[in-house]
């Protein structure tokens, strides 16, 4: 049994080893490879959730010879497992749902080395999701984004390029305030693991010294992750960052690059400060007033794009919003919902960008909400995951947005009265822009129209069909089982602190 | 106050030069400056980092003649943090010339707002 501690570390090691293998394959053989390696990597990741499950406690596994506080640790709840989880998942059936455009959009012998990127990613998302230092954190949070910034500029358009400049300055802004906050954090206590961290934190509270930089620190490292993940006022770079790059690309950075520095936000918040001193400093209710602003300007920005892909992307800055908004409540409820938001965002917004360009295929590559007129009834499951991913974003009920919807409704209800009154309304109006572009933009896809754009013996392709059949159902389980998911959640947060 | 800020002053100077870098990073049109930013800010970290971990009349952390007692030498996690900091800060700033090298290339300016306009021309 003490051989599955072992899988958090090779579900790491198995798509970092991956990835520079795949620089001397062939195209088709590294796809293979990485298919199999970010396969692999998502059983792991569900062992290991049975596994701590099972024995219903977390574990910390050593790394290296060296015990805390001197050696690098990795960390494993439930919680962990379950985002590791949906990550590898997430990332497999985006990979298998833009198979078909990788090949159109990058050439053969080039493929290899997106597979490089693809392969990097995914062992710095594990390794955000898993480890239990900071520094390590800061380390892959870098990886993160240079693979990331491979993944847009895939494509090779200038425009691909000028989008993969603008998102680096973004990234290494964010990425500065992160090194600063450590290097602070580290000055002040002696420490980078997070548990030795958090110990020396609650002494310093304590004796009330050095409380400022303590706070500086905090601030600068949520400031720091916000311009990363592309909260409200930060959001400049997203657009053209995933609305032009490659079907499998655009998935892949909106569902979960994201997530995972939001992901080690979370573990900062508990697992490091703790969620009574981030309350006593005031950084939540910035991180909430922001929330609330991007949830309604990111719609508000949606509503005016002609392009499908750019109003998806839109979308996600005010879905990124509701996830900030639910740290800001400064009740456990609301964090939880939080992690229930990022699972039901990055399912469902990976869904809508591959059912998009599915859609845009057969409607002569054009992305402009008039030529899509019909298009769903052209290609019938890239319109039916549009219909649902969409009704999801919305919140309708039996699907995940809604699930969320209300797990944030219930939360907000637990917080101070005006914070309630405030989410409520900001949910209300948020909702009913939502509606107004996705609804507007189902509407265009469904209207049947005359045979003018038929596309003769087009067929979707067994890999689109399938990987379209997986989300669908991804969203509906979201949506209707989400008990024993929240249950996990609740107990992994627990763990947390 | 101002006697705590000269005791510290390499802490003082490092914030200084991160606010330049980041300021330059964040504000400069042209892309080589932005890139030279980014490496101030990120060397302003580590000369923070470095004045943490020296502590005055003590050596550097390499056991010479088998004395192991800690007392004797500076703290060495700094020095660590501060080499894995410098590896990521030559990555990226590898790959952010490799990709001002190719935007130059199509649109032969370092200005990012005239790239950004020639894009947007270009897709018209």
């Amino acid at each position: 049994m003490d051989f599955i501690k072992n899988l958090a570390f090779f579900s790491i090691l198995l798509p970092m080893v991956s990835g520079p293998v795949s620089s001397v394959l062939h195209g088709k053989t590294a796809r293979r490879l990485s298919f199999t390696a970010v396969g692999l990597s998502g059983i792991f990741s569900g062992i290991l959730l049975w596994y701590t499950l099972y024995t219903g406690e977390p574990f910390v596994y050593k790394m290296g010879r060296f015990a805390a506080p001197y050696g690098n640790e990795i960390r494993v709840g439930c919680l962990e497992a379950l985002v590791a989880l949906a990550f590898c998942l997430i990332m497999f059936l985006s990979l298998l749902g833009g198979l078909k455009f990788l090949k159109r959009d990058i050439q053969e012998e080039k493929q290899n080395l997106y597979f490089i990127m693809i392969n990097l990613l995914l062992a710095s998302l594990l390794a955000l999701v898993y480890t239990n230092d900071l520094f390590t954190g800061y380390v892959f949070v870098e990886i993160n984004t240079i693979s990331a910034c491979g993944l847009i500029m895939a494509r090779g358009w200038g425009r691909n390029i000028l989008a993969a400049t603008k998102y680096m300055i973004m990234s290494l802004l964010g990425s500065g305030l992160v090194l600063i906050s450590l290097s602070i954090l580290y000055g002040i206590t002696g420490h980078l693991l997070m548990s030795n961290l958090h110990e020396s934190i609650v002494k310093i509270m304590e004796e009330g010294t050095y409380v400022e930089p303590l706070t500086v620190a905090v601030g600068l490292f949520a400031v720091g992750i916000a311009i990363k993940s592309a909260l409200f006022p930060f959001h400049a770079w997203l657009p053209d960052a995933y609305g032009y790059s490659t079907c499998s690309s655009s998935a892949i950075l909106s569902g979960l690059v994201s997530k995972g520095y939001i992901f080690l936000l979370i573990k900062f918040f508990y697992r490091v400060v703790g969620t009574d001193i981030i309350r006593a400093t005031g950084v939540d209710d910035v991180l909430f007033a922001f929330g609330i602003a991007g949830m309604i300007f990111g719609s508000i920005s949606a509503i005016q794009q002609t392009d499908i892909s750019r109003m998806i992307a839109f979308s996600s800055v005010a879905q990124i919003g509701y996830i900030y908004m639910g740290f800001g409540l400064g009740v456990e409820m609301g964090m939880i919902a939080s992690v229930f938001h990022i699972l039901a965002h990055a399912s469902g917004k990976s869904m809508l960008f591959v059912s998009a360009n599915g859609l845009s295929e057969v409607s002569d590559g054009s992305r402009n909400y008039r030529d899509l007129r019909g298009s769903a009834y052209r290609h019938k499951w890239a319109g039916a995951g549009f219909l649902i991913g969409s009704l999801s974003m919305v919140g309708i009920p039996l699907l995940a947005g809604f699930t969320s919807k209300v797990y944030f409704a219930e939360a907000a209800m637990n917080a101070v009265p005006v914070k309630m009154i405030i989410t409520l309304i900001a949910l209300a109006i948020s909702t009913i822009l939502n509606a107004m572009y996705f609804i507007r933009m189902c509407i265009t896809v469904f209207t049947p129209m005359n045979e003018q754009y038929k596309v003769e013996g087009f067929k979707g392709g067994l890999t689109y069909n399938l990987s379209m059949a997986c989300f669908i159902v991804i969203t509906f389980v979201l949506g209707m089982l989400s008990d024993p998911i929240f249950n996990w959640i609740s107990q992994g947060l627990s763990q947390f602190s | 106050m101002l006697a705590q800020l000269w005791d510290n002053y390499l802490e003082v100077v490092a914030m200084i030069l991160f606010g330049i870098g980041f300021a330059n990073l964040l504000l400069h049109k042209n892309l080589i400056k932005k890139i030279i930013g980014l490496n101030i800010m990120d060397t302003a970290v580590y000369l923070f980092l470095a004045s943490m971990g020296y502590i005055e009349s003590r050596i550097a952390p390499i056991a010479t003649n088998g004395d192991l007692n800690a007392e004797l030498y500076v703290n060495p996690i700094p020095s660590g943090l501060v080499l894995t900091g410098i590896v990521v800060s030559v990555s990226v700033s590898a790959l952010m010339l490799a990709l001002t090298v190719r935007l130059y290339q199509r649109y032969h300016t370092l200005d990012i707002d005239e790239i950004t306009t020639l894009v947007r021309k270009e897709h018209e």
